[in-house]
Parts: structure tokens; sequence; C-alpha cells
């Protein structure tokens, strides 16, 4: 019997665990975006030189997955395609694809493991090496110095990206449909300008990549601000960062989608 | 001068994302930066719309001229009510004119297709076209081909095409 009370016990106890993180998450970003501004060096300039390292840095590895990504669904749509004849779809296929789903998503995903897990093992290590209790002792408040302008380097870069990433991957499939299997480029690009809409496709995916990107970057500012300050314990949360956020990315997808496209 | 480039970087970054996005407007989804999304309202009451959904596109002679916004059944006459808006500049639509239910090839999407009436008088905002022909549906077609009735009562079966 009192074991069977341990148990719940311990399932209790990680609720409210689950519930404390998520009040300190929400209490920080609140306290870093909105909090009483004190002096904290000039932040355009510091957000610019966050947005180099978690924006521009991962330009490589999402174009060369955007276009690898365009060039697969090209072919596997133009081999499914081709038999009922109706190849010139391929053009729409691959665009409403990308610019709805896959785009933002793997964007996301991407984003989460080369922007976010360095987000979060940079910050825990400032942690544990007290750069953070440093930055207090002199006056300067860690969340609107460290936090905030690494909050909204990842909040800006997200959307770009994931348009880059889009983009990136149409010209892919049409590389593959058009130059190699020689679809016709007139009706490749004619069916996709038909069937995708820009306030219905384009701007509900950037909608979501807006939406990703504020749940990876909020995620992985948090688990580093929360880390354990041992080596362990960044080790952890960078762990923690990148399976929350992956997570995060695929549940919230399925949501928006349903509220964006459920009801057509 | 590190900074410099840090910040260079940053600013080609920010075009090549925005110039991504115009891209993706321009390019891939068709929108024109100066059509004229003025439009009017029409409405025509079929027997049967078939599989026609909202979005669906109104053509007249292959140009598309306006698009479906809502489908409703009107509970009086039991006829399916479809809700269009047509384009503003498209200002000279006969009010004999015809609208059917087509398909774009054998399984493309279903969608209404006006032809035109030799009237001088021209359709306003809020009417309703009064010559309309329903959807073909494949499944009546197949069971009258079956019963061999095809030809034979084209007057009784008037309504499912």
């Amino acid at each position: 019997m009192s074991r069977l009370l341990d148990h719940v016990a311990t399932l209790g106890r990680s609720g409210l665990e689950v519930l404390q993180a998520m009040g300190r998450a929400t209490i920080m970003l609140g306290m870093a975006l909105f909090g009483r501004s004190s002096s904290h060096g000039s932040m355009p300039s510091l957000v610019v030189k966050q947005i180099y390292a978690v924006g521009v840095l991962s330009l490589i590895i999402i174009t060369v997955s955007g276009v690898f990504i365009g060039m697969v669904l090209g072919l596997q749509g133009y081999n499914i395609l081709v038999r009922y004849g109706t190849e010139q779809s391929v053009g729409q296929m691959v665009a409403l694809s990308l610019v709805r789903e896959l785009g933002p998503v793997v964007t996301a995903l991407l984003f989460a493991g080369r922007a976010g897990s360095a987000l979060t093992a940079e910050i825990g290590l400032m942690k544990a090496t007290e750069q953070l209790s440093s930055l207090e002792m002199i006056g300067v408040d860690p969340l609107k110095r460290i936090i905030a302008p690494r909050f909204w380097a990842g909040f800006i870069s997200m959307p770009l990206l994931a348009c880059i990433f889009s983009m990136v991957g149409i010209f892919g499939g049409s590389m593959v449909g058009v130059d190699w299997l020689g679809i016709y480029e007139g009706s490749f690009w004619g069916n996709m300008q038909q069937s995708v809409d820009f306030w219905n496709d384009v701007v509900d995916g950037l909608i979501k990549s807006v939406m990703f990107g504020f749940v990876v970057t909020w995620i992985a500012v948090f688990q580093g601000y929360d880390a354990v300050p041992t080596s362990e314990g960044i080790s952890r949360a960078t762990t923690r960062t990148v399976v929350y956020a992956s997570l995060a990315v695929l549940g919230l997808d399925f949501i928006l989608t349903a509220v964006m496209f459920g009801d057509l | 001068m590190r900074m410099r480039t840090v910040e260079i970087s940053v600013g080609a970054f920010l075009l090549a994302g925005l110039f991504a996005l115009v891209l993706l407007a321009l390019r891939v989804s068709g929108l024109s930066v100066n059509a004229d999304n003025t439009t009017y309202r029409l409405y025509a009451e079929f027997d049967n719309v078939g599989s026609l959904t909202k979005r669906a596109k109104v053509a007249m002679g292959g140009v598309t001229i306006g698009r479906v916004v809502d489908i409703e059944l009107d509970k009086k006459t039991y006829m399916a009510r479809v809700i269009m808006d047509i384009e503003t500049n498209v200002d000279n639509i006969p009010v004999d004119s015809s609208a059917a239910i087509l398909t774009a090839g054998l399984l493309g999407e279903k969608f209404i297709g006006i032809s035109i009436g030799g009237s001088r008088d021209f359709f306003k905002d809020g009417e309703t076209i009064d010559d309309t022909q329903s959807a073909i549906v494949l499944e009546d077609l197949i069971g009258k081909f079956l019963l061999g009735s095809v030809g034979k009562d084209d007057e009784e079966s008037n309504d499912s095409f």
C-alpha cells in the first residue's frame, strides 16, 4: 500500500516539477523581454552579433538540406505522378509540401539541433563558470544582457531561414523535375502558381515558422539558464533542448495545421 | 574590422531571407502586386453541385474571372446555393448567361464555367444566375449505363445532369 502511495507521490512530484519549470521559464522570458531596462549596453549590436551566430552560421546546413529535400520530393513525386500522366503537378506538390509543412518543420528541427543546442551550452557554461552571477555583481542584468539578445536573434532568424529553406527546396525540385526529368518548365511553374495561394499557404507557413522560432529559442535559452551548473548538468540541458524542442515543434505543427488547414 | 564583417554578413542574411520571401510570393504563389482584386457577388442555384468546393474557380471561356466563396443548401427549394465573387473588371456578363459545373480533365477539380448569353443587360452585384447546369455525378452515369437507360428517359433524369 505504501509503495503504491510512493509511486503516486513520485508522479505528483514530477508533475509539480514540470509546472515549476514552466513557471520559471515564463518568468525568465517575461523579465528578459519586458523587465525594467537597466544599463545593458547597446541592444541592437548585441542582437546583430547573436543573429550572426544563430542565423548566418546556420545558413549552410539549411540551404544544403533544403536543396536535397526539394530534389528528393521532385524525384519521388515524379515517380508516382508519371504513372497517372500528371507529372506536371510535381511543381505544385513540391511547393505545397515545402511551403506548408517541410519548410517550417524541418528548418525548426535543424535549427534546434544546430543553434538551439549551441545556445543552451553557451549559457549553461556561462552559468557554470559564474559569469552570469559576476554580471549581476557589477549591476548588469544577465537576463537583459545575455538572454534577451539571444532570444530575439532566434526569433528573427528562424522565419528567414524557413523562407530560404522553402525557396531553395523549390529550386532543387525544379532542378530535378525540369532540368533532369524533362517536365515542361511552363506547366511546372504555372501549376505551382495556380495552386499555391499567398495568404493561405505562404503566410500560414511563415506564421508557423515564427511560432517555431519562438518555441525553440525559448526552450534553448531557458534550458541553458536553468541548467545545473556542472559539466553533466550542461550536457543534460543540451540534450533536453534538442528533445523538447523537436517534440514541441512536431506537436505544435499538428495543432497549427489543424487550425490553419483543417477546415479546407 | 571583425565586427564589420559580422554586420555585413548579418545584413546579407536578412536580405537573403526577405528575398526568399519575395520569391515565394511572386514566383511560387503567383501573387501579382498591382492586382485589382475588388469583386462583386453573384449567386447561382444548382440541383447538385457534386464535389464543388470553396475556393473553386469561376471561369468564362477558360479564363478565371472569380472564385466560389461559399456553398449552402437553400432550405425552401432544396437547391444548392453557390456564392461567387467575380472580379469587378468583368462587369459585362449578360443576364441570360448560364452557369455549369465542369470538371478540369477526367479526374481534375470541379469549377464553374459561365457560358455567355445574348442579352444587353448585365448582371449586377447580388443577382442570381437562373440558368444552371448541375455537376455530372459519375455514380449516376454508371448506374444509368448498368440499367441500360441512357437516352431513354432523358426527361426524367434531367436533374442529374
